[in-house]
């Protein structure tokens, strides 16, 4: 039964990705991305971990893909424009990429030994997540949590308005 | 999976489903009768079947008739897949996180503990925040798939209001997490047993007064109900669902009937003490000043049943008292109330519980 689930959400993850991609209208693109980041959720469900789980649909879709979506309807970008992009120097830009993201996967595909059927249930727990953050990894944890915080400290830096440099600042936004 | 587990799975299921479906089929009508009352009108009491009435009990059949048989019109230019998606990406969500809400006490059925929780998981309050958390698409993509401008313009002013008040409305809860020291309605429920001084019971409302206190005008923001229906006042400024007709258009209201029901079963479970009634052991009243009522085990589980629907029913009937209450918030007012009280009051209240918590060790 878990391996019939795993086939038809892997199906859908792989199909919804593809459609990310080869759609024109960026919005659909979006939809589907969420789709996507659904059945990693899915995934993550299967192999004990609830909390991420539950953290992938509240970060990326509950949260940044509803951000994605309310800047694109505000471009207002049509379906129908040529998003073509020409020239030889982008194809092969996109080619070095690509080849780079699957080097990464196939590397991290070789070091699987074999598939670990025992799950310790444990593992994807609130508390044990928890104990991991505030007890083992306690200094690393601060650190991403001041540079976070700095970040958000410099968006506002750099949002707020100057009201003798107006001109400026509306030329530097877009 | 074993077959007795596998068959209370479904019946809870579709019981769950059917209750809160009646609940907010109810609600239609009660919210109608409220609001007559509150403004000195009889309220809908015309539609019989055969010449019989009972007080307008039959309104929601004939509102539900009249919106199946409405034209669904989709406006030209629009995007006919996502227009059509929009209403049941807005409704399926509500009715999904109703799944971690314990309506019962756990009953025992042929030797099995049957838990009256759809899904007994881990995360349970985190599912509620990460499906509640989706509702928002169903409101922008409505808007945005219209074709219409103010209704795309209504959808950001939705989803603005919906992101503000989710943050106010994660951190009012968080301290009554703190306190119980877990995600699990079920374990919250039981955190909520035993007396102070013998007498007071331990409810989260009486522990956590100012995140309850913040959660409601939080919850009904996330509601978007009056005094925080700005996305949807479609009779002044035009609201993200106004280009929806018949039954689609009935789906988006159904779907915040549904919110309000589950809001309430939240706050009954987290605040209000969930399934337990106060004095009620498992084998009768035991009252505090002494004396005894003896009563059947079964008649414990139905009152224990009943007193969450009590819960429920209070809370729902004060939403709707607070909507034919007050006045509508003015766009600046609401994210004002939003960011600049709600939020550093959960946060203060996050300090207090914090503090008060490492002192009583």
């Amino acid at each position: 039964m878990e391996l019939t689930l795993f086939i038809i959400t892997a199906l859908v993850a792989l199909g919804s990705a593809i459609m990310v991609i080869t759609r024109k209208s960026p919005i659909i693109s979006v939809l589907f991305l969420v789709l996507t980041f659904f059945c990693l959720a899915v995934f993550y469900v299967m192999l004990g971990a609830q909390f991420i789980a539950a953290m992938q649909i509240i970060v990326y879709a509950g949260a940044i893909m509803v951000l994605f979506l309310f800047v694109l309807m505000l471009l207002n970008l049509r379906g129908d424009q040529n998003w073509e992009v020409s020239g030889p120097l982008r194809k092969w830009l996109g080619w070095i990429a690509a080849g780079g993201v699957l080097l990464v996967v196939i590397t991290a595909i070789q070091s699987v030994t074999g598939f670990n059927t025992e799950l310790d249930p444990a593992v994807g727990t609130v508390s044990s997540i928890g104990d991991a953050l505030f007890n083992r990894f306690l200094l690393p944890f601060e650190i991403v949590s001041v540079m976070l915080l700095g970040a958000i400290i410099g968006v506002v830096a750099m949002v707020k308005r100057k009201p003798s440099t107006e001109d400026e600042e509306e030329g530097g936004e877009a | 999976m074993d077959m007795v587990i596998f068959i209370a799975s479904l019946v809870k299921m579709s019981i769950a489903v059917s209750v809160v479906m009646g609940l907010a089929t109810l609600l239609t009508w009660v919210e109608r009768k409220q609001s007559a009352v509150m403004q000195d009108r009889l309220g809908a009491n015309r539609a019989d079947i055969f010449g019989i009435r009972i007080i307008g009990l039959f309104q929601p059949i004939a509102d539900a008739i009249k919106m199946i048989t409405k034209e669904d019109f989709v406006p030209p230019f629009a995007n006919k897949w996502l227009h059509t998606l929009a209403p049941v990406i807005s409704f399926a969500p509500v009715l999904m996180v109703f799944a971690v809400i314990p309506f019962g006490p756990p009953i025992e059925v042929a030797g099995h503990t049957i838990t009256m929780q759809i899904a007994d998981i881990n995360i349970g309050l985190l599912y509620v925040f990460a499906f509640g958390g989706l509702a928002i698409y169903g409101a922008v993509i409505a808007g945005w798939s219209s074709n219409n401008k103010y209704t795309l313009i209504a959808a950001v002013r939705a989803s603005a209001q919906m992101i503000s008040y989710e943050v106010c409305l994660g951190l009012s809860l968080i301290g009554a997490i703190m306190i119980y020291g877990t995600l699990d309605m079920t374990t919250m429920i039981q955190q909520q047993s035993g007396y102070w001084f013998g007498w007071i019971p331990r409810w989260g409302l009486l522990m956590q007064p100012l995140g309850a206190l913040l959660f409601l005008p939080a919850a009904i923001a996330e509601n978007k109900r009056v005094p925080f229906d700005l996305p949807e006042c479609e009779s002044e400024i035009l609201g993200y669902f106004t280009e929806y007709s018949g039954l689609r258009s009935g789906m988006f209201m159904f779907a915040e009937f549904i919110e309000i029901v589950f809001v309430s079963a939240l706050f009954s479970v987290i605040f209000l003490g969930g399934w337990q009634v106060p004095y009620l052991t498992w084998e009768g009243f035991s009252f505090p000043w002494g004396g005894t009522i003896y009563l059947n085990i079964w008649l414990v589980k139905a009152l224990e049943f009943g007193s969450l629907f009590f819960k429920i029913a209070v809370m729902i009937y004060f939403c709707i008292l607070v909507r034919w209450t007050l006045p509508r918030f003015r766009y600046d007012q609401l994210m004002k109330l939003g960011w600049k009280y709600l939020l550093p009051l959960a946060i203060v209240n996050l300090l207090i519980t914090g503090i008060v918590l490492v002192v009583l060790g």
